[in-house]
Protein backbone atom coordinates (compact mmCIF):
# COMPACT_ATOMS: atom_id res chain seq x y z
CA UNK A 1 0.00 0.00 0.00
CA UNK A 2 1.05 3.55 -0.64
CA UNK A 3 1.12 5.64 2.52
CA UNK A 4 1.73 9.37 2.75
CA UNK A 5 2.79 10.83 6.08
CA UNK A 6 2.35 14.56 6.52
CA UNK A 7 4.98 15.88 8.92
CA UNK A 8 5.75 19.32 10.28
CA UNK A 9 8.90 20.85 11.68
CA UNK A 10 8.42 22.73 14.97
CA UNK A 11 10.70 24.31 17.62
CA UNK A 12 12.17 21.70 19.98
CA UNK A 13 10.05 21.13 23.02
CA UNK A 14 12.18 22.82 25.66
CA UNK A 15 12.74 25.99 23.61
CA UNK A 16 12.68 29.31 25.41
CA UNK A 17 10.29 31.25 23.21
CA UNK A 18 10.57 34.97 22.64
CA UNK A 19 8.02 37.03 20.78
CA UNK A 20 9.15 38.99 17.71
CA UNK A 21 9.21 42.77 18.01
CA UNK A 22 6.15 43.03 15.75
CA UNK A 23 4.27 40.72 18.14
CA UNK A 24 3.06 38.45 15.37
CA UNK A 25 5.35 35.44 15.70
CA UNK A 26 8.25 34.06 17.72
CA UNK A 27 11.93 34.85 17.14
CA UNK A 28 13.12 31.85 15.19
CA UNK A 29 16.77 32.78 14.71
CA UNK A 30 18.16 31.10 17.85
CA UNK A 31 15.81 28.12 17.93
CA UNK A 32 16.46 24.50 17.07
CA UNK A 33 13.76 22.57 15.26
CA UNK A 34 12.58 18.98 15.21
CA UNK A 35 9.75 16.83 13.89
CA UNK A 36 6.40 17.56 15.54
CA UNK A 37 6.04 14.76 18.08
CA UNK A 38 2.63 13.35 17.03
CA UNK A 39 3.92 13.34 13.43
CA UNK A 40 6.86 11.20 14.53
CA UNK A 41 4.33 8.63 15.78
CA UNK A 42 2.42 8.89 12.48
CA UNK A 43 5.65 8.22 10.58
CA UNK A 44 6.44 5.24 12.80
CA UNK A 45 2.94 3.84 12.24
CA UNK A 46 3.36 4.19 8.47
CA UNK A 47 6.72 2.40 8.59
CA UNK A 48 5.23 -0.44 10.64
CA UNK A 49 2.28 -0.78 8.25
CA UNK A 50 4.69 -0.97 5.34
CA UNK A 51 6.69 -3.67 7.09
CA UNK A 52 3.50 -5.67 7.55
CA UNK A 53 1.77 -5.07 4.22
CA UNK A 54 4.49 -3.92 1.84
CA UNK A 55 4.32 -0.79 -0.29
CA UNK A 56 5.79 2.65 -0.02
CA UNK A 57 6.00 5.43 2.56
CA UNK A 58 6.25 9.01 1.33
CA UNK A 59 7.03 11.83 3.74
CA UNK A 60 5.22 15.06 2.89
CA UNK A 61 6.26 18.31 4.51
CA UNK A 62 5.29 21.92 3.96
CA UNK A 63 7.83 24.26 5.47
CA UNK A 64 10.82 26.54 4.88
CA UNK A 65 14.23 25.38 3.66
CA UNK A 66 15.26 24.37 7.20
CA UNK A 67 12.56 21.66 7.18
CA UNK A 68 14.84 19.67 4.83
CA UNK A 69 16.66 18.45 7.95
CA UNK A 70 13.46 16.94 9.38
CA UNK A 71 12.67 15.39 6.00
CA UNK A 72 16.14 13.78 5.86
CA UNK A 73 15.54 12.30 9.30
CA UNK A 74 12.25 10.79 8.13
CA UNK A 75 14.05 9.27 5.15
CA UNK A 76 16.78 7.96 7.45
CA UNK A 77 14.16 6.25 9.59
CA UNK A 78 12.82 4.46 6.56
CA UNK A 79 10.53 6.63 4.43
CA UNK A 80 11.15 5.77 0.76
CA UNK A 81 10.99 9.27 -0.66
CA UNK A 82 9.72 12.73 0.23
CA UNK A 83 7.87 15.74 -1.06
CA UNK A 84 8.90 19.13 0.28
CA UNK A 85 6.55 22.03 -0.32
CA UNK A 86 9.17 24.70 0.20
CA UNK A 87 7.77 27.98 1.40
CA UNK A 88 9.32 30.46 3.82
CA UNK A 89 6.14 32.20 4.86
CA UNK A 90 3.61 29.50 5.62
CA UNK A 91 2.50 31.57 8.59
CA UNK A 92 0.56 33.81 6.23
CA UNK A 93 -1.70 30.86 5.39
CA UNK A 94 -4.34 29.44 7.68
CA UNK A 95 -4.90 25.70 8.11
CA UNK A 96 -7.23 25.60 5.12
CA UNK A 97 -4.52 27.19 2.99
CA UNK A 98 -1.90 24.69 4.17
CA UNK A 99 -4.27 21.74 3.70
CA UNK A 100 -4.94 22.94 0.14
CA UNK A 101 -1.20 22.88 -0.56
CA UNK A 102 -0.92 19.37 0.86
CA UNK A 103 -3.95 18.22 -1.13
CA UNK A 104 -2.42 19.64 -4.30
CA UNK A 105 0.84 17.80 -3.70
CA UNK A 106 -0.88 14.51 -2.80
CA UNK A 107 -3.34 14.39 -5.70
CA UNK A 108 -0.98 12.93 -8.29
CA UNK A 109 0.17 10.24 -5.85
CA UNK A 110 -3.18 8.50 -5.33
CA UNK A 111 -2.27 7.16 -1.88
CA UNK A 112 -4.20 4.41 -0.07
CA UNK A 113 -3.69 6.00 3.30
CA UNK A 114 -2.58 9.37 4.65
CA UNK A 115 -1.33 9.65 8.22
CA UNK A 116 -0.44 12.74 10.22
CA UNK A 117 -0.11 13.71 13.86
CA UNK A 118 -3.29 14.76 15.65
CA UNK A 119 -1.98 18.27 16.19
CA UNK A 120 1.14 20.39 15.94
CA UNK A 121 3.10 21.45 18.98
CA UNK A 122 3.35 25.02 17.69
CA UNK A 123 -0.01 26.22 16.33
CA UNK A 124 -1.98 23.30 17.71
CA UNK A 125 -5.05 23.78 15.52
CA UNK A 126 -5.39 20.00 15.30
CA UNK A 127 -7.24 19.94 12.01
CA UNK A 128 -4.91 19.82 9.01
CA UNK A 129 -5.50 16.09 8.52
CA UNK A 130 -9.29 16.35 8.74
CA UNK A 131 -9.40 19.31 6.36
CA UNK A 132 -7.10 17.49 3.92
CA UNK A 133 -9.52 14.52 3.90
CA UNK A 134 -12.49 16.78 3.25
CA UNK A 135 -10.69 18.56 0.41
CA UNK A 136 -9.82 15.19 -1.15
CA UNK A 137 -13.30 13.81 -0.59
CA UNK A 138 -12.10 10.83 1.44
CA UNK A 139 -12.99 9.50 4.90
CA UNK A 140 -11.14 10.53 8.05
CA UNK A 141 -10.87 9.63 11.68
CA UNK A 142 -8.90 11.30 14.45
CA UNK A 143 -6.93 10.60 17.63
CA UNK A 144 -6.06 7.08 16.49
CA UNK A 145 -4.31 4.55 18.74
CA UNK A 146 -4.29 1.47 16.47
CA UNK A 147 -4.60 0.72 12.76
CA UNK A 148 -5.59 -2.62 11.17
CA UNK A 149 -5.54 -2.84 7.39
CA UNK A 150 -7.98 -5.27 5.72
CA UNK A 151 -7.91 -5.27 1.93
CA UNK A 152 -9.99 -2.23 0.94
CA UNK A 153 -10.81 -0.98 4.42
CA UNK A 154 -9.23 -0.15 7.74
CA UNK A 155 -10.35 -0.70 11.31
CA UNK A 156 -8.95 1.84 13.72
CA UNK A 157 -9.03 2.35 17.46
CA UNK A 158 -10.05 5.89 18.24
CA UNK A 159 -9.39 7.46 21.62
CA UNK A 160 -12.37 9.05 23.36
CA UNK A 161 -12.29 11.06 26.56
CA UNK A 162 -11.83 9.67 30.09
CA UNK A 163 -10.06 6.47 29.09
CA UNK A 164 -12.69 5.24 26.61
CA UNK A 165 -11.96 3.92 23.12
CA UNK A 166 -13.94 2.92 20.08
CA UNK A 167 -13.25 0.84 16.99
CA UNK A 168 -14.28 2.33 13.66
CA UNK A 169 -14.15 0.73 10.23
CA UNK A 170 -13.94 2.84 7.08
CA UNK A 171 -13.06 2.40 3.42
CA UNK A 172 -9.68 3.28 1.90
CA UNK A 173 -8.35 5.73 0.93
CA UNK A 174 -8.61 7.57 4.22
CA UNK A 175 -6.82 10.12 6.40
CA UNK A 176 -6.02 9.28 10.01
CA UNK A 177 -4.65 11.64 12.64
CA UNK A 178 -2.39 9.71 14.97
CA UNK A 179 -2.16 10.12 18.74
CA UNK A 180 1.22 10.17 20.50
CA UNK A 181 2.00 6.86 22.16
CA UNK A 182 0.40 4.62 19.50
CA UNK A 183 3.71 2.82 19.02
CA UNK A 184 7.32 2.90 20.07
CA UNK A 185 9.47 5.27 18.02
CA UNK A 186 12.53 3.90 16.30
CA UNK A 187 15.88 5.60 15.93
CA UNK A 188 17.52 6.04 12.56
CA UNK A 189 20.30 3.52 11.98
CA UNK A 190 23.67 4.43 10.56
CA UNK A 191 22.73 2.48 7.44
CA UNK A 192 19.43 4.38 7.28
CA UNK A 193 21.21 7.72 7.47
CA UNK A 194 23.55 6.65 4.68
CA UNK A 195 20.71 5.45 2.47
CA UNK A 196 18.71 8.62 3.05
CA UNK A 197 21.28 10.63 1.15
CA UNK A 198 20.36 8.99 -2.13
CA UNK A 199 16.58 9.09 -1.61
CA UNK A 200 14.46 11.40 -3.70
CA UNK A 201 13.12 14.67 -2.27
CA UNK A 202 10.75 16.28 -4.72
CA UNK A 203 10.52 20.03 -4.18
CA UNK A 204 7.32 21.87 -4.98
CA UNK A 205 6.51 25.54 -4.65
CA UNK A 206 3.43 27.52 -3.75
CA UNK A 207 3.29 28.86 -7.30
CA UNK A 208 3.36 25.35 -8.76
CA UNK A 209 0.53 24.23 -6.52
CA UNK A 210 -1.38 27.31 -7.51
CA UNK A 211 -3.46 27.95 -4.43
CA UNK A 212 -4.43 31.48 -3.62
CA UNK A 213 -3.60 32.45 -0.06
CA UNK A 214 -6.82 33.90 1.24
CA UNK A 215 -6.61 33.34 4.97
CA UNK A 216 -9.87 33.95 6.81
CA UNK A 217 -8.16 33.56 10.19
CA UNK A 218 -4.95 35.39 11.00
CA UNK A 219 -2.92 35.56 14.17
CA UNK A 220 -2.88 39.24 14.98
CA UNK A 221 -0.75 39.14 18.09
CA UNK A 222 1.01 36.58 20.27
CA UNK A 223 2.03 37.12 23.87
CA UNK A 224 2.91 35.47 27.15
CA UNK A 225 -0.37 34.60 28.91
CA UNK A 226 -1.53 36.92 31.63
CA UNK A 227 -1.31 35.15 34.96
CA UNK A 228 -4.70 34.69 36.57
CA UNK A 229 -3.39 33.15 39.75
CA UNK A 230 -0.84 34.40 42.28
CA UNK A 231 1.84 31.77 42.63
CA UNK A 232 3.96 31.87 45.73
CA UNK A 233 7.45 30.82 44.61
CA UNK A 234 9.77 29.46 47.26
CA UNK A 235 13.28 30.71 46.67
CA UNK A 236 16.64 29.52 47.88
CA UNK A 237 18.52 26.28 47.44
CA UNK A 238 16.66 22.98 47.14
CA UNK A 239 16.70 22.31 50.87
CA UNK A 240 15.50 25.79 51.88
CA UNK A 241 12.74 25.84 49.28
CA UNK A 242 11.65 22.32 50.20
CA UNK A 243 11.49 23.21 53.89
CA UNK A 244 9.32 26.28 53.16
CA UNK A 245 6.95 24.25 50.99
CA UNK A 246 6.58 21.50 53.60
CA UNK A 247 5.82 24.11 56.24
CA UNK A 248 2.97 25.43 54.06
CA UNK A 249 1.67 21.93 53.44
CA UNK A 250 1.76 21.17 57.13
CA UNK A 251 0.40 24.35 58.71
CA UNK A 252 -1.79 25.97 56.03
CA UNK A 253 -2.91 23.23 53.67
CA UNK A 254 -2.81 20.73 56.54
CA UNK A 255 -2.11 17.56 54.67
CA UNK A 256 1.01 16.48 56.55
CA UNK B 1 -26.24 37.90 12.05
CA UNK B 2 -26.72 35.41 14.90
CA UNK B 3 -24.81 33.00 17.15
CA UNK B 4 -25.31 29.23 17.11
CA UNK B 5 -24.03 26.92 19.85
CA UNK B 6 -23.77 23.23 18.98
CA UNK B 7 -24.25 21.19 22.15
CA UNK B 8 -22.86 17.70 22.62
CA UNK B 9 -24.59 14.64 24.00
CA UNK B 10 -23.87 10.93 23.89
CA UNK B 11 -26.68 8.41 24.39
CA UNK B 12 -28.96 11.07 25.86
CA UNK B 13 -26.35 12.35 28.34
CA UNK B 14 -24.86 15.82 28.10
CA UNK B 15 -21.22 16.48 27.72
CA UNK B 16 -20.97 19.01 30.54
CA UNK B 17 -18.73 21.29 28.48
CA UNK B 18 -21.85 22.01 26.39
CA UNK B 19 -23.13 24.34 29.12
CA UNK B 20 -19.93 26.36 29.17
CA UNK B 21 -20.30 26.83 25.42
CA UNK B 22 -23.93 27.87 26.01
CA UNK B 23 -22.71 30.55 28.43
CA UNK B 24 -20.20 31.81 25.85
CA UNK B 25 -23.01 31.95 23.30
CA UNK B 26 -25.26 33.93 25.64
CA UNK B 27 -22.54 36.45 26.44
CA UNK B 28 -21.43 36.93 22.83
CA UNK B 29 -24.98 37.17 21.46
CA UNK B 30 -25.69 39.83 24.06
CA UNK B 31 -22.53 41.78 23.20
CA UNK B 32 -23.28 41.54 19.50
CA UNK B 33 -26.94 42.45 20.18
CA UNK B 34 -28.08 39.43 18.22
CA UNK B 35 -30.03 36.19 18.61
CA UNK B 36 -28.64 33.00 20.12
CA UNK B 37 -29.66 29.58 18.80
CA UNK B 38 -28.76 26.19 20.25
CA UNK B 39 -28.55 22.91 18.37
CA UNK B 40 -28.47 19.35 19.71
CA UNK B 41 -27.61 16.71 17.11
CA UNK B 42 -28.62 13.14 17.96
CA UNK B 43 -31.43 10.63 17.98
CA UNK B 44 -34.18 10.93 20.58
CA UNK B 45 -32.98 14.26 21.94
CA UNK B 46 -36.42 15.73 22.76
CA UNK B 47 -35.84 15.65 26.54
CA UNK B 48 -32.44 17.29 26.17
CA UNK B 49 -33.90 19.95 23.87
CA UNK B 50 -36.58 20.67 26.48
CA UNK B 51 -33.88 21.12 29.10
CA UNK B 52 -31.84 23.43 26.84
CA UNK B 53 -34.99 25.46 26.17
CA UNK B 54 -35.11 26.48 29.85
CA UNK B 55 -31.95 28.52 29.18
CA UNK B 56 -31.92 31.97 27.68
CA UNK B 57 -31.82 31.76 23.88
CA UNK B 58 -34.11 32.43 20.90
CA UNK B 59 -34.62 28.85 19.78
CA UNK B 60 -33.41 25.31 20.36
CA UNK B 61 -33.04 23.03 17.35
CA UNK B 62 -33.40 19.32 18.04
CA UNK B 63 -31.38 17.99 15.11
CA UNK B 64 -33.04 14.59 14.95
CA UNK B 65 -32.18 11.58 12.84
CA UNK B 66 -31.74 7.91 13.64
CA UNK B 67 -28.43 7.99 11.75
CA UNK B 68 -27.18 10.47 14.37
CA UNK B 69 -27.67 7.94 17.18
CA UNK B 70 -24.06 6.76 17.11
CA UNK B 71 -21.65 9.58 16.35
CA UNK B 72 -19.91 9.53 12.97
CA UNK B 73 -17.92 12.37 11.43
CA UNK B 74 -19.78 12.09 8.11
CA UNK B 75 -23.34 12.15 9.49
CA UNK B 76 -22.68 14.91 12.05
CA UNK B 77 -20.93 17.10 9.50
CA UNK B 78 -23.78 16.81 7.01
CA UNK B 79 -26.49 17.32 9.63
CA UNK B 80 -24.94 20.41 11.20
CA UNK B 81 -24.04 21.80 7.77
CA UNK B 82 -27.70 21.62 6.74
CA UNK B 83 -28.80 23.41 9.91
CA UNK B 84 -26.20 26.15 9.46
CA UNK B 85 -27.37 26.73 5.88
CA UNK B 86 -30.88 27.22 7.18
CA UNK B 87 -30.14 29.31 10.31
CA UNK B 88 -27.31 31.27 8.65
CA UNK B 89 -25.40 32.27 11.82
CA UNK B 90 -22.31 34.49 11.80
CA UNK B 91 -20.68 32.63 14.64
CA UNK B 92 -20.85 28.90 15.44
CA UNK B 93 -19.49 27.76 18.81
CA UNK B 94 -18.63 24.23 19.96
CA UNK B 95 -17.15 22.74 23.12
CA UNK B 96 -13.55 21.67 22.33
CA UNK B 97 -14.22 17.94 22.78
CA UNK B 98 -12.69 14.91 21.05
CA UNK B 99 -15.90 14.61 19.01
CA UNK B 100 -15.78 18.23 17.86
CA UNK B 101 -12.11 17.84 16.92
CA UNK B 102 -13.21 14.94 14.71
CA UNK B 103 -15.90 16.67 12.67
CA UNK B 104 -15.89 20.46 13.11
CA UNK B 105 -12.78 21.06 10.93
CA UNK B 106 -14.54 19.14 8.15
CA UNK B 107 -17.68 21.18 8.67
CA UNK B 108 -15.79 24.48 8.56
CA UNK B 109 -14.10 23.40 5.32
CA UNK B 110 -17.53 23.06 3.68
CA UNK B 111 -17.94 26.80 4.28
CA UNK B 112 -14.34 27.58 3.16
CA UNK B 113 -13.58 28.45 6.76
CA UNK B 114 -11.23 27.11 9.42
CA UNK B 115 -12.15 26.03 12.91
CA UNK B 116 -10.56 28.36 15.44
CA UNK B 117 -9.86 25.58 17.93
CA UNK B 118 -8.78 25.49 21.56
CA UNK B 119 -10.18 28.97 22.27
CA UNK B 120 -9.97 30.24 25.84
CA UNK B 121 -11.68 33.62 25.43
CA UNK B 122 -13.57 35.62 22.86
CA UNK B 123 -13.89 39.38 22.83
CA UNK B 124 -15.77 41.65 20.50
CA UNK B 125 -13.80 44.46 18.87
CA UNK B 126 -15.64 46.89 16.63
CA UNK B 127 -18.44 44.44 16.05
CA UNK B 128 -16.39 41.36 15.20
CA UNK B 129 -15.01 38.59 17.36
CA UNK B 130 -11.35 38.21 18.31
CA UNK B 131 -10.50 34.71 19.53
CA UNK B 132 -7.81 34.09 22.12
CA UNK B 133 -6.24 30.67 21.76
CA UNK B 134 -3.33 28.70 23.09
CA UNK B 135 -0.14 28.31 21.09
CA UNK B 136 3.03 26.30 21.68
CA UNK B 137 1.42 23.94 24.19
CA UNK B 138 0.13 26.82 26.27
CA UNK B 139 3.43 28.71 26.51
CA UNK B 140 1.96 31.59 24.49
CA UNK B 141 -1.46 32.96 23.67
CA UNK B 142 -2.50 34.25 20.29
CA UNK B 143 -5.25 36.65 19.27
CA UNK B 144 -6.91 35.40 16.10
CA UNK B 145 -8.89 37.77 13.96
CA UNK B 146 -11.29 36.58 11.32
CA UNK B 147 -12.39 38.26 8.14
CA UNK B 148 -14.65 37.64 5.18
CA UNK B 149 -18.12 37.60 6.69
CA UNK B 150 -18.26 34.14 8.21
CA UNK B 151 -19.75 31.92 9.34
CA UNK B 152 -16.89 31.70 11.84
CA UNK B 153 -16.32 28.43 13.68
CA UNK B 154 -14.71 28.21 17.11
CA UNK B 155 -14.32 25.49 19.74
CA UNK B 156 -13.96 26.48 23.38
CA UNK B 157 -11.55 24.86 25.79
CA UNK B 158 -12.94 23.39 29.05
CA UNK B 159 -13.15 25.94 31.86
CA UNK B 160 -13.05 29.00 29.62
CA UNK B 161 -16.57 30.04 30.60
CA UNK B 162 -18.27 29.45 33.94
CA UNK B 163 -21.39 27.30 33.98
CA UNK B 164 -22.72 29.30 36.97
CA UNK B 165 -23.18 32.26 34.64
CA UNK B 166 -25.77 30.39 32.56
CA UNK B 167 -28.95 32.48 32.31
CA UNK B 168 -32.39 30.93 32.41
CA UNK B 169 -35.11 31.63 29.89
CA UNK B 170 -37.81 30.02 27.89
CA UNK B 171 -37.07 29.19 24.28
CA UNK B 172 -39.03 27.68 21.45
CA UNK B 173 -38.05 24.20 20.29
CA UNK B 174 -37.94 23.25 16.65
CA UNK B 175 -37.35 19.79 15.23
CA UNK B 176 -34.85 19.87 12.41
CA UNK B 177 -34.62 16.66 10.40
CA UNK B 178 -31.55 16.67 8.14
CA UNK B 179 -31.52 14.59 5.03
CA UNK B 180 -29.05 11.74 5.62
CA UNK B 181 -28.56 8.40 3.97
CA UNK B 182 -26.68 5.47 5.42
CA UNK B 183 -24.70 4.82 2.23
CA UNK B 184 -22.84 8.12 2.43
CA UNK B 185 -21.68 7.55 6.01
CA UNK B 186 -18.27 5.98 5.60
CA UNK B 187 -17.33 5.46 9.25
CA UNK B 188 -18.85 2.35 10.88
CA UNK B 189 -18.43 2.76 14.63
CA UNK B 190 -18.50 -0.05 17.20
CA UNK B 191 -19.51 0.23 20.85
CA UNK B 192 -17.14 2.31 23.02
CA UNK B 193 -15.09 0.32 25.51
CA UNK B 194 -12.57 0.74 28.28
CA UNK B 195 -9.25 -1.04 28.07
CA UNK B 196 -9.51 -2.70 31.48
CA UNK B 197 -11.25 -2.16 34.75
CA UNK B 198 -9.46 0.70 36.46
CA UNK B 199 -7.48 -0.70 39.33
CA UNK B 200 -6.37 2.77 40.36
CA UNK B 201 -8.98 5.37 41.20
CA UNK B 202 -7.12 8.66 41.41
CA UNK B 203 -10.33 10.61 41.92
CA UNK B 204 -10.57 9.68 45.60
CA UNK B 205 -6.95 10.50 46.45
CA UNK B 206 -6.34 13.34 48.92
CA UNK B 207 -2.83 14.00 47.71
CA UNK B 208 -1.48 13.27 44.25
CA UNK B 209 2.16 13.40 43.27
CA UNK B 210 2.26 13.61 39.50
CA UNK B 211 5.27 13.32 37.25
CA UNK B 212 6.00 14.54 33.72
CA UNK B 213 8.68 14.62 31.04
CA UNK B 214 11.11 16.33 33.42
CA UNK B 215 11.83 12.94 34.98
CA UNK B 216 13.77 12.13 31.79
CA UNK B 217 14.08 8.34 32.19
CA UNK B 218 12.11 5.40 33.49
CA UNK B 219 14.94 4.63 35.91
CA UNK B 220 14.25 7.95 37.65
CA UNK B 221 10.62 7.20 38.54
CA UNK B 222 11.60 6.01 42.08
CA UNK B 223 12.65 9.60 42.83
CA UNK B 224 9.01 10.73 42.78
CA UNK B 225 7.73 7.40 44.10
CA UNK B 226 9.67 8.12 47.27
CA UNK B 227 7.91 11.45 47.67
CA UNK B 228 4.50 9.89 47.07
CA UNK B 229 5.28 7.29 49.72
CA UNK B 230 6.47 9.89 52.23
CA UNK B 231 3.31 11.97 51.72
CA UNK B 232 0.95 8.99 51.60
CA UNK B 233 -0.02 10.17 48.13
CA UNK B 234 -1.12 8.43 44.94
CA UNK B 235 1.40 8.54 42.12
CA UNK B 236 0.11 9.91 38.81
CA UNK B 237 1.61 11.11 35.54
CA UNK B 238 1.11 13.24 32.48
CA UNK B 239 0.43 11.53 29.18
CA UNK B 240 3.98 11.21 27.77
CA UNK B 241 5.06 9.19 30.82
CA UNK B 242 2.24 6.68 30.28
CA UNK B 243 2.78 6.67 26.50
CA UNK B 244 6.37 5.67 27.13
CA UNK B 245 5.19 2.90 29.46
CA UNK B 246 7.07 4.30 32.45
CA UNK B 247 3.86 4.24 34.48
CA UNK B 248 0.63 2.40 33.63
CA UNK B 249 -2.05 4.24 31.60
CA UNK B 250 -4.42 4.05 34.56
CA UNK B 251 -2.26 6.58 36.38
CA UNK B 252 -2.66 9.20 33.67
CA UNK B 253 -4.22 12.56 34.55
CA UNK B 254 -5.60 14.76 31.77
CA UNK B 255 -8.21 14.89 29.03
CA UNK B 256 -7.50 11.34 27.90
CA UNK B 257 -6.95 10.03 31.43
CA UNK B 258 -8.58 10.76 34.78
CA UNK B 259 -9.93 14.09 35.98
CA UNK B 260 -8.96 14.68 39.58
CA UNK B 261 -9.63 17.26 42.28
CA UNK B 262 -7.50 16.31 45.30
CA UNK B 263 -6.63 18.50 48.25
CA UNK B 264 -3.08 18.79 46.97
CA UNK B 265 -1.76 18.13 43.48
CA UNK B 266 2.00 18.20 43.08
CA UNK B 267 3.08 18.56 39.46
CA UNK B 268 6.71 17.53 39.15
CA UNK B 269 8.51 18.14 35.87
CA UNK B 270 5.17 18.73 34.16
CA UNK B 271 5.12 21.71 31.81
CA UNK B 272 1.33 22.02 31.91
CA UNK B 273 -0.05 21.49 28.41
CA UNK B 274 -3.77 22.19 28.34
CA UNK B 275 -4.59 18.49 27.95
CA UNK B 276 -3.03 17.97 31.36
CA UNK B 277 -4.39 21.12 33.01
CA UNK B 278 -8.02 20.24 32.26
CA UNK B 279 -7.55 17.05 34.26
CA UNK B 280 -6.21 18.64 37.45
CA UNK B 281 -6.96 22.34 37.69
CA UNK B 282 -9.85 21.57 40.02
CA UNK B 283 -7.36 20.60 42.74
CA UNK B 284 -7.66 22.70 45.89
CA UNK B 285 -3.95 23.40 46.13
CA UNK B 286 -1.55 23.01 43.25
CA UNK B 287 2.19 22.77 43.73
CA UNK B 288 4.52 22.97 40.74
CA UNK B 289 8.16 21.99 40.65
CA UNK B 290 9.80 22.78 37.34
CA UNK B 291 13.12 24.04 36.05
CA UNK B 292 11.43 26.38 33.57
CA UNK B 293 9.98 29.43 35.33
CA UNK B 294 7.87 30.13 32.24
CA UNK B 295 6.23 26.71 32.14
CA UNK B 296 2.41 27.06 31.86
CA UNK B 297 1.97 24.91 34.98
CA UNK B 298 2.91 27.98 37.06
CA UNK B 299 -0.21 29.72 35.72
CA UNK B 300 -2.40 27.45 37.80
CA UNK B 301 0.00 26.75 40.68
CA UNK B 302 -0.55 28.12 44.19
CA UNK B 303 2.97 27.23 45.27
CA UNK B 304 6.01 26.74 43.15
CA UNK B 305 9.66 25.87 43.25
CA UNK B 306 11.73 26.74 40.21
CA UNK B 307 14.58 24.26 40.19
CA UNK B 308 16.01 20.90 39.31
CA UNK B 309 13.57 18.23 40.43
CA UNK B 310 16.45 15.83 41.09
CA UNK B 311 17.62 18.19 43.84
CA UNK B 312 14.25 19.48 45.04
CA UNK B 313 12.34 16.20 45.32
CA UNK B 314 14.87 14.35 47.52
CA UNK B 315 15.04 17.46 49.73
CA UNK B 316 11.25 17.42 49.95
CA UNK B 317 11.26 13.75 50.98
CA UNK B 318 13.65 14.62 53.80
CA UNK B 319 11.56 17.57 54.96
CA UNK B 320 8.29 15.61 54.80
CA UNK B 321 9.79 12.82 56.87
CA UNK B 322 11.06 15.39 59.35
CA UNK B 323 7.66 17.07 59.55
CA UNK B 324 6.04 13.70 60.17
CA UNK B 325 8.57 12.98 62.87
CA UNK B 326 10.05 9.98 61.08
CA UNK B 327 13.61 11.21 61.18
Amino acid sequence: MKIIVAIKQVPVRDSQLRVEANGRWIQEADLSFEINEPDAYALEEALQLKEKHGGEVIALCAGPARAAQTIREALAKGADRAIHIEEENLNTLDTLGVAKLLAGAVKAENPDLILTGLQSDDLGYGQTGVVLAELMGIASSTIIMQVEVNDKSIRVKRELEDGWFQHITMPLPAVLTIQSGINKLRYATLMGIKKAKSKEIKRMTLAELGTAATATATIEKIYVPHKSKQTQIFEGDAKTAAAKLVEKLKFEVRVI
Amino acid sequence: MSVLVVLEQTGGKWNRMSWETFVAGQQLASELATELYAAIPGSGVAALAAEAATKKCAKVYAVEHELLKDYTADAYTTAVEALIRQVNPTLVLFPHTYQVRDFAPKLATRFSQVLISDVIAVRIESGSPVFVRLLFQGKLNGDVRVSGGGPYFASLQAGSYRVEALESGSAAIENFVPSLDAVSIRQKPEAPFRESARAVDLTTAEIIVSVGRGIKEKENIPVVEELAKALGAELAASRPICDAGWLPMERQVGSSGQTVAPKVYMAIGISGAIQHLVGMKGAKTIVAINKDANAPIFEVADYGIVGDLFEVVPALVEEVKKAKGHV
